[in-house]
């Protein structure tokens, strides 16, 4: 009996002086999906080596399902050590309450300021001359990407832009394929609309949309269009009924379907399933024609805490993920582009390089979540799933609710 | 001497009444308090955190234009009044097939109660599964012979809502089922051999003699039943998420939706406030006539 006190004792003992040397910190984040998984693990590896420990606190069901458990879990007073966003204006209202840290000195001595390109980015973690969070990576939305099997299949060349997707449908949906997969939830479908707006009217119109909120372009004949091919979208996605992105990601890597609209995360999955890009599947950014790319991205937030010991462990994470070497690994994984501007860029893919040269080129244009609150964007996530599942909705009905909503906002 | 012979009559019972403070407390402070509060912030612009910004009735206006409050709206009608009407008439001819002496009754009365040991989730993901046109019950009488068979209700706007309703009655019809059968168990043997004597029909007999007699069954029933159909929202979440589009939605999940997602609470409180209104249209009328008529017999 005594014995056993003694080891219990003692047990007890050796775990509080563990939890005095090393830090665990609780990082809360979407990612799940494979290449996701992959990809979060380097910040783990890398955060691990610093002597802390990163606890793992992956919220499935995409950022929509997650976000609501982080921002109770931080109003709620139970903070987590740090927080994924999507950088803008998804946690502005946290950050005016003062449940965020300021991170300003960090970044003053580590330069962010000089590092991150583009320089929106950080501006998206600014909120009067303070600097609240740290983007990790850029994600663009503006990515077909195509299983040329499938084409090979039907017997047609694999399209190079947009339009000869469309003409190729007919032929895919003769040899049994699902033209364009696209996952039911509505943020995705709107991300397909956005990125037929972007691509196919261009960025002056998305700006003057989504950035400045005018509902009379949005009720014109350039949004007109692009509800058109809209409908030629619903109508090529009607067979696909799954849920999540990676699902549908999923019927392009077995050549089920034709294609998929969706951001440069699919590539993460597209790696993992031993595909090459130029040989198993295309990607066309921009659909072929866009010349823009939105530069949304993901950022970790780290809630005010009162004790030293953890906030000294989130200055250490949060060095670790701007680390030059562990923003290549992290985004290699990912299939996103790294922040900084001043890091080898050479182990890039094809699809990568692609995306790079299309920044280079001027094209970087602001995400939907640096320019629309989470309600507008909310509203119109319902509208297109609306559009997408009702066959008797009129693309021209469907433009007036728009206009709608973008007047609604402004 | 009067003052000891009368006590006051705060001090009666004192222990009950002490035991009694934390459940007061919650109903005054969390549930009265809480729906005041609610009711009163819904009149302002609050984002992801409640401020003091008064727009007096905009959130209520936006609430009724848009078309997915209307579909929620809908649904929640169409469900309720589905549920209701099912979930009484099966759980009664349910209880009656069982109250027959029949062999085996405690087999069968297990069977049609053990969906209600499964949560809405669990709920929701079987039935996702059963209804799904690939490999589903659609898939199962296909492969009987019947190529064309079609029944897909989780992929159709137009009857999704049916699908959840099989689902939530499959769930909740054996608790009823129960309650029914408690109560016709509670029935005096000597009612059912003077209906017999006097030559009345049986199905006579339980329309029109048992279900009277059962009606403080019905009511309890009828409030178990109610309750459930307002909050729904994770069997919707479960299986068809809001979907196809926004052709299940329910009010419960707007709430949710609003004040979580699009970081607009006063939208949501709006909306709660509505959800709040239509539960007191019921059950005032109700209380009512409940305890309303109590007091004409006193």
């Amino acid at each position: 009996m005594n014995t056993l006190k003694a080891v219990l004792a003692a047990s007890t003992m050796l775990s509080v002086v563990t939890t005095a040397s090393a830090v665990d910190l609780e990082v809360t984040h979407w990612w799940t999906s494979g290449g996701e998984a992959a990809a979060v693990a380097e910040f783990a590896k890398a955060f691990d080596a610093t002597g802390n420990k990163w606890v793992d606190g992956a919220i499935a069901g995409g950022g929509n399902t997650a976000r609501p458990v982080m921002i109770s879990r931080i109003t709620g007073g139970d903070p987590m050590g740090a927080t994924q966003f999507n950088h803008g204006q998804q946690a502005a209202e946290l950050v005016e309450a003062g449940f965020m840290r300021d991170l300003t000195d960090l970044a003053e001595q580590e330069g962010w300021r000089d590092a991150i390109e583009p320089s929106s980015l950080l501006d998206s973690c600014t909120l009067d001359g303070k600097i609240y969070c740290v983007p990790v990576n850029i994600h663009s939305w503006e990515w077909l990407w195509l299983s040329n099997k499938a084409f090979e299949d039907a017997g047609v060349p694999v399209p190079t832009n947009w339009d000869e997707f469309v003409a190729a449908a007919p032929a895919l949906e003769k040899a049994g394929k699902i033209p364009l997969a696209v996952g039911s939830q509505s943020w995705q479908i709107h991300g397909v609309f956005r990125v037929l707006l972007i691509s196919l009217a261009g960025p002056e119109i998305y700006q003057k949309v989504y950035g400045e909120k005018d509902a009379e372009v949005a009720a014109g004949p350039e949004i007109a269009k692009i509800f058109k091919a809209a409908d030629d979208a619903r109508k090529m996605a009607a067979r696909s009924n799954v849920q999540d992105w990676n699902q549908a990601t999923n019927l392009v890597i077995t050549d089920k379907a034709g294609g998929q609209i969706i951001g440069d995360w699919a590539q993460g999955d597209f790696q993992v399933a031993g595909e090459v890009a130029g040989e198993d599947y295309t990607c066309l950014p921009g659909l072929g024609v866009g010349k823009a790319l939105e530069t949304g991205g993901d950022a970790f937030y780290f809630p005010s805490v009162d004790d030293p010991e953890i906030s000294s462990a989130q200055d250490e994470l949060a060095r670790v993920m701007l680390d030059p070497e562990v923003q290549v690994a992290f985004n290699l994984k990912k299939g996103s582009v790294p922040v900084r501007g001043d890091i080898d860029q050479s182990a890039a893919n094809d699809c990568m390089k692609k995306g790079l040269a299309i920044l280079e080129g001027g094209g970087a244009v602001p995400s939907q979540e640096q320019l629309m609150s989470p309600d507008i964007i909310n509203q119109i996530n319902d509208l297109m799933t609306e559009f997408f599942s009702t066959p008797s909705m009129t693309p021209e009905d469907a433009q007036q609710r728009f206009a709608g909503i973008i007047g609604s906002a402004s | 001497m009067t003052q000891q012979s009368r006590p006051n009559q705060l001090f009666r019972n004192l222990h009950a009444k002490i035991a009694a403070i934390p459940m007061i407390f919650t109903a005054v402070v969390v549930f009265a308090g809480g729906t005041l509060w609610t009711i009163f912030y819904s009149f302002t612009d609050s984002g992801l955190l409640p401020r003091l910004k008064f727009v007096g009735l905009a959130q209520y206006e936006r609430l009724w234009s848009t078309p997915r409050w209307l579909i929620s709206i809908e649904n929640l009608f169409i469900y309720g009044l589905g549920m209701l009407v099912f979930s009484l008439v099966v759980g009664f001819i349910l209880a009656a097939l069982l109250d027959q002496k029949i062999r085996f009754e405690n087999t069968f009365r297990t069977i049609f109660l053990y969906p209600f040991a499964l949560s809405f989730i669990v709920t929701g993901l079987v039935w996702q599964w059963i209804l799904n046109p690939e490999f589903g019950i659609q898939n199962v009488v296909r492969q009987m012979g019947w190529e064309s068979f079609a029944f897909d209700p989780l992929y159709n706007p137009d009857i999704v809502i049916y699908g959840i309703l099989i689902a939530a009655l499959w769930q909740s019809t054996g608790l009823i089922m129960c309650l029914m059968l408690a109560g016709l168990r509670g029935i005096d043997e000597d009612i059912w051999k003077a209906a017999r004597i006097d030559g009345i029909p049986m199905w006579k007999t339980y329309l029109l003699i048992i279900v009277p007699m059962m009606k403080p069954v019905f009511i309890t029933a009828l409030v178990i039943i109610a309750t459930g159909i307002v909050r729904v929202y994770d069997l919707v979440v479960a299986q068809t998420s809001g979907g196809p589009g926004i052709a299940s939605e329910v009010p419960a999940k707007y709430v949710y939706d609003m004040m979580f997602s699009s970081q607009n609470l006063g939208q949501g409180f709006a909306a709660s406030t509505m959800m709040l209104l239509s539960v007191l249209i019921v059950v005032i009328p109700w209380a009512y006539l409940e305890f309303g008529g109590k007091k004409r017999h006193g």
